[in-house]
Parts: structure tokens; C-alpha cells; sequence
């Protein structure tokens, strides 16, 4: 059990290697991780499907 | 001590011993007032409603029942850390489990937030005399940021040390640092698990009661339908859209309420004056 979590963690960490310092975008003075800069676009696409993706209503009609 | 008379069943019974009547002479008492107010403005059927407006069908409407729910995760895990120490979340396994839960609540807590934020903003959500409930959110949104800093710098390790070096020039610089160093854990650490969740939780239960009180805000009329009839149909139509039809978008900024609710015919409503 000890050898499937060592050997899942090792995989998960060599798709996203956190061991180094963190990468910066740059736009004149503003400056933000790109970790940061991920997280808005997530919030982003996720806003615009929450306005565009129809909600299922639970048996139609009124409501 | 009270005798059965044989009260007929269904008719007004008194209230049993010790519990108190809602008697004429004590309707000057401020406890008296004070429970009518509270259930003329909130009854139940109010406070907890079976059905909402259809425009509520939406994604949208979603995020700021998920932002409380993250909130109280943030809670339930932040009252464990603090029942059981530093020690406990720094080197046991279930710890290190448990502040991670509350570390990624957070970050639920805030992504789920600004989404809400976003949507609310662009349905103008302060129409219809919901302003107090827009203040609420976005006064619960600078608590809330002040919370997470706190937090941050709570961590008691390197990441806690950087931060809070680097962010005590910006607070000196406003005066502030004299009563707020943040480079004192401890004063740091009563702000994060005292002051400012108390400041949280009593706005956001504020901002509840208040979308409660003034129903969930209604989208704005669509463009084309008012182009092409303005005086719009009789009263209350909705397009299948959810959106609300029908009425001019000057009426519906300051009456939306109702047009939701009367259409629906089931949830509770009240009138914007």
C-alpha cells in the first residue's frame, strides 16, 4: 500500500514539478505568478459556462 | 395550574404553564416587538422557501450557495486545527490532512466568491432596493481577504516569514502598522481565528437574510423584445429563457421581485417600494 502511494506520488510530482521557484508573468509593473494567472482564466471559463450552460430543471414545467 | 375543560378540538387553546402568551398587555415589551417584527419580515415560508423564481434555473445562481457551503467547511476545519494545536497540524498525518482542507476550502471559498461577484455585478444585483445586500457581499468580500492574510501569515514557516516581511512596509506605510504588526504572531493568529471570522460569518449571515428578504435579483429584460414591444404584454410573462419579459427594464430594475414571483405563483414575494 506504502509502495503504490510512494510510487503514485512520485508520478503525479513528475507531471507538476513544484521544485524550483515559481514562474512570473511581467507586464510593465504589474507581475503575477502564472499560477495565479491560471487560476483567473479557470474563474473566467468557468463564469462564462455558468451564464451559458443550460441549468436542468427537475421536472419542467413550473417552477 | 390549568384544568381540562373539554376545549373542543381545533379551537384556541392556552399556551401550557410557563410559556409565554401573546397577551395584550405585553405587546409594549421590547421581546414582543421584537418577535413580530422578526417573523412580519422573515416568516418561515420566507426564510426557507420551497420554490424560487425560474429565472433562478441558472449556473449562475449557483455559486453563492457553494461559496457559503465552502465557508463552512473553512469553519468546521479552522474549529479543528484550533482544538487540537500546531503541533497536531504540523506533524500528524490526519493534521497535515485537516489544514489542507482548510487551506484549498479557502481557495474554494474565494474562487466560488468571485464568480458569485462577477455574475452579480453584471445583473446590477443592487436593483430593486437590494443595495444593503450587494454592501454586505462586497464588505464580506474585504473581510474575507483580510482573513486569508491573517491566515497566511499564521503558517508558522518560511512562507509566513516572507509574507509577512514584505508586508509590513505596505502596512506601515499606512499608519496602520502601530495596532496591526504583522510580524506578531500572536496578534496575527487572534485575528484569524477570533476577530475576523466573527466579521465573516455574522456578514454573511446578514447577506443571507437579506437575499432571503429581498428575493434572488431577476436578469434584466431582453433588448430585442422591448425594441419590438415596448409597452410589453400584461404583467409577469417570461421568455423560455428564464429571463424576465414583458416589462419595461426601468420597472423590472425596480420591481423585479415580483415578476418572478407572481409568475411562478409559489414563492413568496414581496413588493420593492
Amino acid at each position: 500500500m506504502r509502495t503504490v502511494s510512494v510510487v503514485t506520488a512520485r508520478l503525479v510530482g513528475s507531471l507538476i514539478d513544484l521544485n524550483h521557484p515559481g514562474h512570473y508573468v511581467h507586464w510593465g509593473f504589474i507581475q503575477m505568478s502564472a499560477a495565479n494567472l491560471v487560476l483567473i482564466g479557470l474563474m473566467v471559463v468557468v463564469f462564462v459556462g455558468a451564464v451559458l450552460i443550460p441549468f436542468r430543471r427537475h421536472g419542467g414545467g413550473d417552477r | 395550574m390549568s384544568i381540562d375543560t373539554g376545549t373542543p378540538v381545533g379551537a384556541p387553546t392556552q399556551p401550557p404553564d410557563g410559556v409565554a402568551a401573546d397577551l395584550p398587555e405585553d405587546a409594549g415589551q421590547w421581546t414582543a416587538k421584537l418577535r413580530r417584527s422578526a417573523v412580519t419580515s422573515l416568516p418561515p415560508e420566507r426564510l426557507m422557501p420551497d420554490r424560487q423564481p425560474a429565472y433562478v434555473a441558472s449556473w449562475i445562481y449557483v455559486f453563492g450557495v457553494l461559496t457559503v457551503s465552502a465557508l463552512a467547511v473553512v469553519i468546521a476545519t479552522g474549529t479543528v486545527l484550533a482544538i487540537m494545536g500546531p503541533t497536531w497540524w504540523h506533524v500528524s498525518t490526519t493534521g497535515l490532512f485537516v489544514n489542507s482542507l482548510h487551506l484549498w476550502s479557502v481557495e474554494v471559498f474565494f474562487f466560488t466568491m468571485i464568480v458569485h461577484l462577477w455574475g452579480k455585478f453584471f445583473m446590477a444585483a443592487w436593483r430593486g432596493r437590494r443595495r444593503a445586500t450587494w454592501i454586505t457581499g462586497v464588505v464580506s468580500f474585504v473581510v474575507s481577504v483580510g482573513a486569508a492574510f491573517t491566515g497566511y501569515l499564521s503558517q508558522q514557516n518560511f512562507d509566513s516569514q516572507w509574507i509577512s516581511t514584505q508586508a509590513k512596509d505596505g502596512i506601515n506605510s499606512t499608519g496602520a502598522g502601530a495596532i496591526f504588526n504583522v510580524t506578531n504572531f500572536g496578534q496575527m493568529l487572534m485575528w484569524h481565528i477570533v476577530l475576523l471570522p466573527l466579521v465573516v460569518v455574522v456578514l454573511v449571515g446578514v447577506h443571507v437574510l437579506l437575499v432571503r428578504l429581498r428575493g434572488v435579483v431577476p436578469p434584466f429584460a431582453p433588448a430585442e423584445e422591448h425594441r419590438t414591444n415596448p409597452a410589453g404584454p400584461s404583467d409577469g410573462a417570461e421568455s423560455d429563457s428564464g429571463g424576465v419579459s414583458g416589462a419595461d427594464p426601468v420597472v423590472v430594475a425596480g420591481n423585479g421581485t415580483s415578476n418572478g414571483h407572481v409568475s411562478t405563483g409559489h414563492a413568496p414575494g414581496r413588493e420593492p417600494a
